[in-house]
């Protein structure tokens, strides 16, 4: 077991590398950040001095090199617009983003997995075909589309709730209420599929053939069993926490890490989106070696093939 | 798959041929579709005007069910642009990026299954190690960071969503390339002295189509979503060219003043994802019900 979490662990770390890497390749190589910090027209000597200022000027790898040791004690760069830490540019955002997606999570997985399993147990009922119904629109809507009629209706023709900015709570109900629908959506989809997939396994009708009641057979052999595809993609919401919601915060302008993310991009303000990039792969990976270890938790086969691999 | 073992299942698999009558919903989406199809492939012809050309005596004129003018039934945006044009061009705009990047993944992601498949060992391991990290990343911060630093070129952008879900189809053609090539026929092929390219082109490709094709019906909504999503940020189509999410990133400025600017475009992306979602299950029931 500690073998495998070891290795686990190396190939997070592996992936957190490969992530790095591919930020710094992707941002440097694709142009002049001078130029396009400086105005076009700005003084040759301006820009020679911005380079290196910046140590522009030096050899890619010696810059990669630089960005790594830098990395390693926790130091990410400043802005190229404000000279601030782009640490702290980030960090700053991270509660205002969590505001919105924890209350969504909920969302999706109070409604989402509840009207996942109902649709399943009673399939092909009205209920059923409701559910999945609301499951595949919500799918199919874009979540700009979403928030923008929520605001139509709400902010709009009622006048009830504001349509954008961050000064109360009222501004963040049609945010999360966006994302949580979606989310919800897709969740009870695939909550529906795993159970009727488990349901139809022979081990159910063992438990119902030797007088298992139906409603324990669902609590002990099936719910479980179905939790283990679930766990995943709970696991991927989760590791989206802090940059899932780039759209739904652009459209109520939520000055939250994704809407941060967008002008940094706009601005070409490599330091930030580096940070950023580095920051979403680290929960992804987090959340994605959590979902590992609950595998082992909740699927015993798991954990013997795990030991037989190691 | 269900033809390798159909000895084992013969009672469960109920004849085909029965079942051959469309289900209403689906065949208003099959109607949809084809109806999009055929507006994207004469936007030039049908379109009643430019979509540069300016009308600025009729700007933000409403469209006709809320009291505008047949001139522009769609009504006209804050330069008076006809909104119906701007529609149906951008309607060929997000399919053509739609198509070319669904083409890309799966061409991209059957060819890396097949490498996996064909050589194992650590091309297999490095394969997989890249579906891996595909998978974990959120594809839309990806899709962000490089595309506002390597411009906005239309191939580059049809590029870039093809990257979007060939791990998938990676996934899907090594499982099934690993399955055939244990099956006779392939290795009958083989022992005739088939390279291997045939074998895989020839063969292995044509007997797990319509697995990847499902595959592709479904991954396809989701492409338009992506396409609209960057394009409503304003780092996907650029303008002059518009795109069905540029429409919707437009109106937004004019939510209250204007809102059938991004009503009717937000309605052709609903509609469509919509229908081919439809008819994706659809096809998966009726096709491939191993794909879940």
């Amino acid at each position: 077991m500690l073998r495998f979490l070891g290795l686990r662990l190396a190939r997070a770390l592996l992936t957190l590398v490969l992530v790095v890497s591919f930020a710094f390749v992707v941002l440097r190589m694709s142009g002049d950040p001078a130029l396009l910090i400086m105005s076009a027209d700005a003084p040759p000597e301006a820009v020679a001095a911005f380079r290196r200022a910046w140590g522009l000027d030096d050899p890619l790898w010696v810059q990669y090199f630089r960005y790594f040791t830098a990395i390693f004690q926790g130091d990410l760069g400043n802005s190229m617009r404000d000279g601030r830490s782009a640490i702290s540019l980030v960090a700053e955002r991270i509660p205002a983003t969590l505001a919105l997606t924890l209350p969504a999570l909920a969302i999706k997985l109070g409604v989402g997995i509840p009207a996942g399993i109902y649709a399943a147990l009673h399939r092909n009922s009205f209920a059923d075909r409701a559910v999945m119904l609301l499951a595949v629109a919500g799918f199919t809507v874009p979540s700009f589309v979403l928030g923008l009629l929520l605001v139509l209706l709400f902010a709009v023709q009622l006048g009830w709730l504001p349509s954008g900015g961050q000064d109360s709570w009222r501004h963040a109900i049609l945010p999360v209420i966006t994302m949580g629908l979606g989310g919800a959506a897709v969740l009870a989809r695939f909550t529906r599929s795993a159970m009727l997939e488990v349901l139809g396994q022979p081990y159910m009708r063992t438990a119902l053939a030797k007088g298992v009641p139906w409603q324990m057979a669902v609590r002990r052999h099936a719910l479980p069993n179905a939790a283990i595809p679930t766990v995943t993609i709970i696991g991927f919401m989760i590791g989206s926490l802090l940059a899932g919601a780039v759209v739904v915060e652009s459209v109520f302008s939520w000055p939250g890490v994704g809407r941060l993310l967008v002008v940094a991009v706009a601005n070409r303000d490599l330091a930030v989106v580096q940070c950023i990039l580095l920051l979403v792969a680290a929960t992804m990976i987090t959340a994605n070696l959590v979902v590992d270890l609950l595998y082992g938790a909740l699927d015993p086969r798991l954990r013997v093939t795990a030991r037989g691999e190691a | 798959m269900s033809a390798t073992t159909p000895q084992l299942v013969p009672a469960v698999v109920a004849p085909p041929k029965q079942r051959t009558k469309i289900p209403p919903m689906v065949a208003i989406a099959l109607f949809w579709i084809v109806a999009i199809l055929a507006i994207a492939f004469l936007a030039e012809v049908i379109r009643p005007y430019s979509i540069t050309a300016l009308d600025l005596r009729a700007r933000l004129s409403p469209p006709v069910f809320m009291g505008g003018t047949w001139a522009h039934p769609l009504g006209t945006d804050e330069l008076g642009r006809d909104v119906l044009s701007r529609l149906i061009v951008s309607i060929r705009m997000s399919l053509l990026i739609a198509f070319g990047a669904a083409i890309i993944a799966a061409t991209l992601g059957v060819l890396l299954g097949f490498l996996a498949a064909h050589f194992r060992g650590w091309v297999e391991q490095a394969v997989m190690a890249l579906v891996d990290f595909q998978a974990a990343m959120p594809f839309m911060i990806l899709a962000l960071s490089v595309l506002a630093f390597f411009g906005n070129s239309l191939p580059l952008f049809i590029g870039l969503l093809g990257l979007h879900g060939w791990e998938r189809y990676a996934r899907i053609a090594r499982g099934l390339a690993i399955s055939a090539g244990a099956q006779g026929y392939a290795a009958a092929v083989r022992q005739l002295g088939a390279t291997p390219w045939r074998v895989y082109a020839r063969h292995v490709l044509p007997n797990i189509a319509a697995t990847l094709i499902v595959s592709m019906t479904l991954a396809f909504p989701e492409i338009i979503l992506l396409e609209s999503g960057l394009s409503f940020l304003g780092l996907g189509v650029q303008p002059p060219m518009t795109s069905l999410g540029n429409m919707v990133g437009y109106g937004r400025e004019y939510l209250t003043r204007a809102p059938w600017i991004l009503l009717s475009p937000s309605a052709v992306i609903v509609l469509t994802t919509l229908s081919v979602s439809l008819v994706g299950d659809w096809l998966r029931d009726r096709l491939d019900p191993t794909l879940r």
